[in-house]
């Protein structure tokens, strides 16, 4: 039968085969994420060298969307610095809700794939997971 | 049974390339049913119980004339031990309510299943709450077998209330009603049951089961949303406090106090559904025009095929029992590696609509250690064809998630 879903190759890929879920040594900052909607419940695990990402990975379960977006959503932003990663994670949570631009689209490259998602009300929160966790992160580390 | 001439009757199902194995979250509606609620308002609106003109006392009647289909329907004594809800959940609410204010003290046992809705669940957590009684859970085992027995070690001279589903909305299992009934009766315990997905299914009469209280929706069985409704012995209604108070539950009232209307009025405050009340009417007068033995009869043959079908996946586990006719219709499954909500969306892709989720049953979703599932739920008006076309999407759903087979 033909693929004609929203789950294309990409999409697949990244869920079956993440790249970024494990465990990551000398980590110095961690937060969970959920959505208790479909039952996604991931851990951000990021080591900053001052402003910059220098690794970072994620573990915990959930559905496709959800564990896609994260792995794609780390191949972006690590070595990023922090204010980069806010944009970018800005310019996803408006692609989200059909607000983005194409060249800002561009800017999001694999992730871009997830613009779909805004036709899926339902499935939204599983595409943002990643992107709101690791928002919530790297803004509590700027107040300190 | 011809399904073609009865799927012409579903406006819904005629008119659209979808496969509707959602029948266990609402179930479609026949187009007698929508003119039924369209004559309700063309022909007899009027406020009922209110005017004192001709047309609020047709409104009356019609209500009233629904009111007696139900009690017929579901074989109760007399009309007024039908209180007409907005669905099950409402009923359930309301008994939880009145009857835990009437019988509950604290250290008192309410009973309920591990296999009950949140609707069977939530309202007794309440009721334990507010009351300082004790909610205690009888389990199933892991093949979501229940049985008499099972409630019976869970009494004690404490127990005051037991409120069990007559089906499972996430396995299909039927709890014997009857029984269980009968062993509560002889501890002078109360029964309550959640019939929102029996009574759609399956005859029910509330006087041979000997149940205290059967709930149910008119959504699930080809009515509207919006209108349901409670069975209460009268004995019990008349002894219970009110759940919601307003308008046309009172005989009068003073600045200080109120005594109320006679049931089942007691229990209906406010404007009533009486459209919905005279298209549940209609409903039941379809469903009883098939006949329960033939509903029953096609619900389990297409239960079978399916199992039949899924069986030959290995990757595909269908919760509960492993004998078609425990399930009534209803299908909880997990595919491996496979996220229930992702193999929802592939359905959908598929024009495959089923429920993806917890099915508002965590604690028995957690009891047998499964987060979430995806359900296939069956009516009479699907189809054979309906059903190899859920397990032939199956069939290749792991490889469209990106896996090897």
């Amino acid at each position: 039968m033909e693929n004609k879903t929203f789950y294309n190759e990409s999409l697949t890929e990244h869920n079956v085969h993440p790249y970024h879920k494990h465990a990551l040594e000398g980590a110095t900052m961690a937060l969970e994420g959920v959505n208790p909607s479909c039952g996604d419940d991931i851990v951000l695990l990021l080591k900053m060298d001052g402003n910059r990402i220098a690794d970072a990975s994620f573990q915990g379960d959930g559905c496709a969307i959800s564990q896609a977006s994260a792995d794609m959503m780390l191949d972006l932003i690590i070595g990023k610095d922090r204010e980069e990663a806010l944009r970018l994670a800005d310019i996803f949570l408006r692609m989200i809700q059909g607000k983005a631009s194409a060249e800002e689209l561009e800017e999001l490259e694999e992730s871009s794939v997830l613009s779909d998602v805004a036709h899926m009300p339902a499935r939204v929160k599983c595409a943002c997971l990643g992107w709101h966790t690791v928002k919530e992160m790297l803004e509590k580390k700027k107040d300190e | 049974m011809n399904v073609n001439k009865i799927r012409a009757d579903f406006p819904l199902l005629a008119g659209q390339d979808l496969i509707y194995l959602d029948n266990a979250a609402t179930s479609q509606k026949p187009s007698c049913v929508l003119a039924a609620e369209r004559e309700f308002y063309e022909k007899y609106n009027a406020n009922p119980f209110r005017g004192l003109y001709d047309l609020s006392e047709q409104a009356t009647e019609r209500y009233e004339e629904a009111r007696a289909v139900v009690q017929r329907f579901l074989g109760a004594r007399e009309a007024a031990e039908i209180v007409f809800t907005r669905n099950a959940t409402e009923g359930l609410n309301l008994v939880a309510y009145s009857l835990g204010s009437l019988l509950l003290q604290p250290g008192d046992e309410i009973v309920i299943s591990i296999m009950e809705h949140h609707s069977n669940l939530l309202p007794w957590q309440q009721a334990a709450q507010r009351t300082g009684a004790v909610l205690k859970y009888v389990e199933c085992t892991q093949e979501g077998r229940l049985t008499p027995a099972d409630v019976e070690q869970a009494l004690t001279d404490r127990t005051r209330i037991v409120s069990i589903t007559q089906m499972s909305n996430v396995l299909g299992w039927v709890n014997d009603v009857k029984a269980i009934a009968a062993l509560c009766h002889r501890r002078g315990i109360v029964l309550v049951a959640d019939g929102a997905q029996s009574v759609p299914h399956m005859p029910v009469n509330v006087a041979e089961l000997d149940v205290d209280f059967l709930s149910f929706s008119g959504h699930k069985m080809l009515a509207p949303m919006g209108i349901g409704a409670l069975y209460g012995k009268r004995e019990w209604l008349e002894k219970m406090p009110p759940f919601l108070t307003g308008g046309e539950m009172i005989e009068s009232v003073t600045r200080t106090g109120a005594t109320y209307a006679e049931v089942p009025h007691k229990f209906e405050a406010g404007t009533v559904n009486a459209a919905g009340a005279y298209a549940l009417g209609e409903a039941i007068r379809y469903l009883e025009g098939i006949g329960f033995d033939e509903i029953t009869r096609r619900e389990d043959e297409l239960t079978a095929l399916a199992m039949e079908e899924m069986k030959k996946l290995p990757f595909v586990r269908v919760l509960g029992s492993e004998d078609p006719k425990e399930h009534h219709g209803i299908l909880s499954f997990a595919v491996k590696d496979v996220h229930p909500h992702d193999v929802a969306a592939i359905l959908s892709a598929d024009r495959i609509a089923v429920r993806a989720g917890h099915h508002c049953a965590q604690p028995l979703l957690a009891h047998l250690k499964t987060p979430s599932t995806t359900r296939a739920s069956l009516a009479f008006y699907n189809t054979e064809d309906e059903v190899r076309a859920l397990t032939e999407s199956l069939k290749t759903l792991r490889r469209r998630m990106g896996y090897g087979e």
